[in-house]
């Protein structure tokens, strides 16, 4: 559905030229629901809006259902973006019009009756779950109805594509876990592609099906999330997936060796991998931290151990776990 | 020079005048400030949109050295003093109006005088928009007209009508200065009777009017900018 061939985004600033994105060639297929995930500032609002063309890119092509964006005209790029729409972190609506009107607004655009118009924004609104907020204003709605209201109001058109710019990150865990699933169900009803990007490893984690690490305006690793996070192997997707702080804490690494265990498959996660190796090697551990995820259906761990006792104890571990189906060792 | 303002005779001109001038004097500085507001907007409007919506990144950017003309052209009309540029705009008067006196020949330097200001509200104005909402509106597939008249003006309603509302009181005191050009009003009754004639109770009379013309459109306007705001929570 969206290809990006080689795109590359330069911005005149102040201080000289800032390389925004580099080089980024990503395929999203039809249907999928696709993460691109980065700490602030990697690139990942820009790269989007390369995407609907908000924003032009320096180099490259976008190519989206067959057609080259770059090469429409601006009247052909207006009607092109009507099939692609998007959502924002700050919602966005228009706070002088009502929420219906909200929603009838691109309908409004793109010359449609307003009787016809005004019908499929209330069957709208009953789809993301606000029928009762028709005749309200945007700032009498919580974060959450407003996001909701944007959804609606970017369905309008029909699109084949919804980016969500942040959609998320101004919404707390309940919320946002509402307005995901209302995301996810719209998808798996309608087949629409959805982009989203975020900094939040839980986003992705709960509704993503493929995930694109980008760093620095590049795209450092991608895939199906379970591949990707549960082993990942740049620093970037690592800073993602095994945030900065959380073990230090906790044991004094000068008195033990880390060794961090990553299991793949609900196999590897359910074997009592530590007490078999206490009982039939001897080697106490100490566990730092450990976590189960699951990704599109697959389990996924990862244990952060601390082996005292000196080399030879922690060599030994090593060995004994690097033996085991599924499950692969790493030095910290 | 006070002393003598109440006594039983300038009491009695008073209400003479009252009565005979006055009534008339308030319906010509309304109808005159009215109408030169009006024209103003007619003219500033669009003028502010073009300074807003035509500038580098705006939502229909126009050749630099456009804009550059269009803003020396306004800060050079805006520098004039009032009583100058009521002078200067004469030839303008005659062509449109046919005279350089009167009532309605006002109308022609006030307009000049207050289109540019009014345009710098409206500017300003407009660039309280939320750059985000217009970006939406830019995604969902908007033309800059659409951008313009959809969402632009739209959203900036409730701060229109209370520059608007400045617009016509500074009109309103630019209007009492046009007595002078034989300008009619509450501004000439206050001159004619006030400086020339030393009949200062009629020129307080005048000023008190005015003041209340004042009060009661600043209310209005107040009052309608925060019925119109829908985005605060009622």
């Amino acid at each position: 559905m969206i290809k990006l061939q080689n795109i590359c985004k330069t911005f005149d600033g102040a201080g000289g030229k800032v390389e925004a994105l580099k080089n980024i060639t990503l395929d999203i297929g039809d249907g999928e629901i696709y993460g691109i995930i980065g700490m602030s500032g990697a690139g990942k609002s820009t790269l989007v809006r390369c995407i609907n063309m908000l924003e032009t890119p320096t180099e490259g092509e976008v190519v989206i259902d067959g057609v080259e964006m770059s090469k429409l005209t601006p009247a052909e790029l207006r009607q092109k973006r009507r099939e692609i729409t998007m959502i924002f972190q700050g919602f966005n609506l228009l706070m002088q019009r009502t929420c219906l009107n909200n929603v009838c607004f691109p309908m409004e655009l793109a010359g449609m009756k307003k009787a016809d118009a005004k019908r499929r924004a209330l069957e709208l609104l009953e789809i993301v779950g606000l029928p009762d907020k028709a005749g309200a204003y945007p700032a009498q709605l919580s974060g959450g109805q407003q996001q909701r209201v944007a959804i609606a109001r970017a369905l309008a058109t029909d699109p084949k594509v919804l980016l969500c710019d942040e959609a998320t990150s101004a919404l707390d865990p309940n919320t946002t876990h509402q307005i995901l699933e209302l995301i996810k169900d719209i998808n798996k009803k309608t087949g629409i592609t959805v982009v989203v990007i975020t900094h939040q490893m839980s986003v992705v984690e709960e509704i993503c099906t493929h995930v694109a690490i980008l760093d620095n305006g590049v795209v450092v690793e991608e895939g199906a999330v379970g591949a990707v996070f549960a082993s990942p192997k740049s620093d970037a997707a690592k800073r993602l997936v095994f945030p900065a702080g959380e073990d230090e804490s906790v044991s004094d690494p000068s008195t033990e060796k880390r060794l961090r265990v990553i299991f793949s498959g609900s196999g590897a996660a359910s074997t009592p991998l530590i007490s078999t190796m206490a009982i039939e090697k001897g080697i106490l551990v100490n566990i730092v931290s450990a976590s189960t995820r699951s990704y599109a259906g697959l389990t996924y761990g990862s244990m952060l151990l601390g082996v005292p006792g000196g080399d030879d104890n922690y060599n030994a571990a090593k060995a004994y776990l690097s033996g085991v189906d599924n499950i692969t060792v790493e030095e910290v | 020079m006070f002393d003598n303002i109440f006594d039983s005779q300038s009491l009695a001109q008073a209400w003479e005048v009252f009565k005979s001038e006055i009534p008339f004097a308030i319906w010509e500085t309304l109808y005159v400030t009215v109408l030169s507001t009006a024209f103003a907007i007619i003219l500033g409007l669009p003028l502010g949109v073009l300074l807003v919506a035509g500038e580098k990144g705006g939502v229909r950017p126009l050749p630099a050295w456009l804009m550059k003309v269009l803003n020396v052209i306004i800060n050079l009309l805006r520098s004039i003093p009032f009583l100058i540029l009521m002078i200067m705009v004469f030839p303008l008067s005659r062509l449109i109006v046919g005279t350089t006196v009167g009532t309605v020949a006002t109308i022609v330097p006030l307009v000049v005088a207050a289109f540019p200001f009014v345009a710098r509200l409206v500017e300003a104005s407009l660039r309280e928009v939320n750059p985000n909402v217009i970006e939406a509106a830019e995604s969902l597939g908007a033309t800059p007209f659409q951008i313009i008249t959809k969402v632009m003006i739209p959203e900036s309603v409730p701060s229109l009508i209370s520059n608007a509302t400045i617009a016509f009181t500074t009109i309103l005191g630019y209007s009492a200065m046009s007595g002078i050009i034989g300008g009619g009003g509450l501004g000439k009754i206050a001159i004619n009777y006030g400086y020339y004639r030393y009949k200062y109770l009629i020129m307080v009379i005048a000023v008190i009017l005015l003041i209340i013309i004042v009060q009661v459109f600043q209310t209005l306007g107040t009052r309608l900018a925060v019925k119109s705001d829908k985005r605060l929570k009622k």
